[in-house]
């Protein structure tokens, strides 16, 4: 049975080029970069200085407040510069910069492939372990783990749920994580289970990856408490809220959290995460990464060390296609357009995607007809043409009135509005202000 | 790399959806019902298709050329929708130059001065149509009947339409029963035999056209479908009530312009609804304000008076009537 959520959705070309592709463990390149803030909350303060000798997996910053996350040298080498380094945003952030020499690993990392299932580490030190390893959320929001497996006083948590739908097109990174390390993902989940105290999990997963949910439903027979539910293809099913309503019919309320309807939700390449710091305490220093485009010779999905710059993983891919108009970092719904390649895969790449020049440039802006397209395909029930509109015309409490705030910037009005109306860069705006005002209105 | 990288906010690609496409998808939907017409009522009306489309680009493109002295938007074809819909419900025998008053007051009157595609209040095909009515009053009903696609342009026979025949005969007290005797059929009027505005006619050519623009996405079912689910169901009653002075609901469905005006002219987008539930209820306006004039008022057709009336409405419905919020129900699980 494929479920999916009732309201709104989109269903754009998949793309899916690399769904076949098996992972490929990229070659150490010469130099990595590593930002300080690679998570959402605060930036961790470096512990090494200029000239510094590093070992792959120790501690470089460490986490600084509640949410934060640690950062390890994904390499081993010599620290040539602590400084500031643009980014994939753009903006230039305190970075560590290190020449790679070898790779030799910090004591106490077991890089056996060996499959461990059993669990031996209690509640309190799963997550202290997740804490130390530096886990964030792989799916892309980047918020600590550590934070997701503590239930504040009052919450209630019955289920996890385990985001492998991956609905933006052209990336396969979780796909090939499902295929490829089904049982390291199992057992991830089952200790991200055991650290919430939940005898329940789901996952989700679309229906254009058959034998992702075929592999883990025949898996998930040896595991207790799991399952696999099918969704039927639709953006943004990824959503937080969007993938809670499709496996439990929850909703939850506006403003609010997962936890709200007692739900945490975890993504796969985060429970693959767990899995290896918990069990082979083993840092989060790489991740898989798609690389992908209709023009690119050879797309593909590579295992690679936190740092490298994206620069690399292309030429890995074949190099940059003549033809090249726009770079993305993440999918082409949300992901962020590179501005240069030379910026540093981060904990948070799911993807790059390479568009030709054809198709990287926005059509000429039209009137707004009203046909309403924007409101049925809102996934959140808005309606994007007044959000924009009253944006637009600066009507910031008007914009907050019908709920700006609940807008998670999917894209999907953009994508269908037929007159080509940049509706979503209006409504950030808005949303942006909004939650500004709302700020300043506590301080007051 | 040499060449500098495009960067601009997500998303990053856009269907292939655009203005024009679903202009001409309505152009497209509306060719069943032009062969109709021409099948009908000959030559005639292609003369008064062509002058009405021609005339509409024509103002649309001069008004903004010359008089607003912006770039000329006419190959978003939504001037060509207007000229197609005013040629539909007119008259196939209409002289052209009222045509081109029509597309005066369509494009320039009801379109250009609210601001163009997108900012008019009411429908301008029908601002047209209207004022043509009132304006013209005998040419615009003088109805040719179908005398087959030969028929040159000046040689139309004129005669009543059904509608016309109904409301002039339960006036002077027969009833529907005799009254039906000089009727076409309810097959006959299926096809489109019968006379009325050269698009009106072929009910089942225009629900061709509705299906497509329905299967493509154009129009969702929400108006078309309720507009004739009023019509049918306020004349069903009406007709159990009273046999004798009021006719059935297929009668209804069939005449005049209610399957042009349902599937055609209420579902512009510009002057429609945006949300389901506010297309929902502009739809039981439009049908009950035509069965209120076609059975009490002074004319015997009323869809161009209801649709525009409800187009008044419309900011209303978009106002008060809002799509359900996610996360609005709180359920705790």
């Amino acid at each position: 049975m494929f479920k999916t959520f009732p309201k709104g959705g989109i269903h754009p070309p998949e793309n899916k080029l690399t769904a076949s592709k098996p992972i490929v463990t990229l070659p150490l390149p010469g130099t990595v970069t590593i930002p300080v803030s690679q998570h959402i909350g605060a930036p961790a303060t470096p512990t090494v200085a200029k000239g510094d000798t590093v070992k792959t997996g120790q501690v470089i910053a460490t986490a600084k407040g509640f949410v934060s996350a640690n950062i390890h040298s994904p390499v081993s080498g010599k620290v040539s510069k602590v400084e500031a380094v643009a980014d994939t945003t753009g903006y230039k952030q305190m970075a560590v910069v290190i020449d790679v020499e070898g790779d030799e690993w910090a004591d106490g990392i077991d890089r056996s492939p060996a499959l461990v299932k059993e669990i031996s580490m209690t509640r309190e030190q799963i997550i202290e372990r997740c804490k130390e390893c530096g886990l964030v959320g792989l799916g892309g929001a980047t918020f600590p783990t550590y934070i997701k497996m503590t239930v504040p006083e009052g919450k209630k948590c019955d289920m996890i749920i385990i985001n492998g739908v991956e609905c933006e097109p052209y990336l396969t990174s979780d796909h090939r994580l499902m295929v490829e390390k089904g049982n390291e993902v199992l057992t991830g989940v089952t200790i991200i289970m055991k650290a919430l105290g939940v005898a329940k999990a789901i996952i989700g997963i679309e229906g254009n990856k058959p034998d992702a949910i075929e592999y883990l439903s025949g898996l998930s027979k040896d595991y207790t408490g799991i399952t696999v539910q099918p969704l039927k293809v639709k953006y943004p099913q990824g959503g937080e809220k969007q993938l809670i309503k499709s496996c439990t019919g929850r909703e939850v309320p506006s403003g609010g959290l997962p936890l709200d309807v007692g739900v945490v939700v975890q993504n796969v390449g985060t429970a693959l995460a767990v899995y290896e710091a918990v069990q082979k305490n083993k840092p989060l220093i790489e991740r898989v990464v798609t690389i992908t485009g209709k023009s690119v010779i050879n797309p593909g999905n590579f295992l690679v060390r936190i740092g490298t710059p994206v620069s690399v993983l292309i030429e890995a891919a074949g190099g940059m296609p003549d033809d090249t108009g726009k770079v993305v970092n993440g999918g082409p719904m949300m992901g962020k357009a590179l501005a240069i390649t030379g910026v540093p895969v981060t904990k948070g790449t799911s993807g790059i995607v390479i568009f030709p020049a054809a198709e990287s440039q926005r059509e000429e802006i039209l009137p707004c007809i009203r046909c309403g397209k924007c409101s049925s395909v809102c996934a959140m029930g808005l309606e994007p043409w007044l959000l924009a509109a009253v944006s637009e015309k600066a009507m910031f409490e008007k914009a907050e009135g019908e709920k700006i705030t609940d807008c998670m910037e999917c894209g999907a009005c953009s994508y269908t509005c037929p007159a080509k109306r940049p509706l979503l860069d209006y409504i950030r705006l808005g949303k942006a202000t909004v939650i500004r005002m709302a700020r300043e209105r506590v301080m007051k | 790399m040499n060449n500098l990288l495009n960067v601009s906010p997500s998303p990053h690609q856009h269907s292939s959806e655009t203005t024009r496409k679903l202009m001409y998808g309505v152009v497209f939907a509306l060719l069943p019902a032009l062969a109709a017409s021409v099948y009908y009522f000959g030559t005639g009306a292609i003369i008064v298709t062509l002058t009405s489309v021609v005339s509409c680009v024509a103002v649309e493109y001069l008004i903004q050329k010359f008089v607003l002295k912006v770039k000329p938007s006419v190959s978003d074809g939504s001037a060509v929708v207007t000229g197609l819909l005013l040629a539909f419900n007119v008259p196939s025998n209409l002289p052209l130059f009222i045509i081109v008053i029509g597309a005066v007051i369509s494009i320039g009157v009801a379109k250009m001065t609210f601001g163009g595609l997108g900012n008019n209040p009411f429908n301008p095909a029908l601002v047209g149509r209207v004022f043509l009515l009132i304006s013209f009053p005998v040419k615009m009903t003088s109805w040719p009947v179908p005398t087959g696609f030969k028929t040159g342009y000046a040689d139309a026979v004129t005669g009543a339409t059904p509608l016309g025949i109904l409301s002039e005969g339960v006036k002077n007290g027969e009833t529907v029963s005799a009254l039906m005797e000089k009727i076409p059929s309810h097959l006959q009027m299926f096809y489109g035999h019968m006379g009325g505005s050269m698009g009106e006619v072929a009910a089942g050519a225009l629900i061709l056209g509705g299906i497509y623009m329905i299967w493509k996405k154009i129009i969702t079912w929400h108006i078309p479908v309720t507009v004739l689910l009023t019509v049918a169901v306020f004349t069903g009653i009406l007709w159990q009530a009273d046999p004798s002075k009021f006719a059935d609901p297929v009668f209804h469905l069939l005449t005049g312009g209610v399957m042009l005006g349902a599937i055609f002219m209420a579902t512009d987008y510009v002057t429609s609804p945006m949300t389901p539930k506010g297309m929902i209820i502009y739809a039981i306006g439009i049908g009950v304000i035509t069965v209120l004039i076609r059975t009490w008022g002074a004319y015997p057709e009323g869809v161009s008076f209801a649709i525009l009336i409800m187009n008044a409405f419309v900011p209303l419905l978009n106002m008060y009537i809002k799509p359900a919020r996610f996360g609005k129900e709180v359920k705790h699980g």
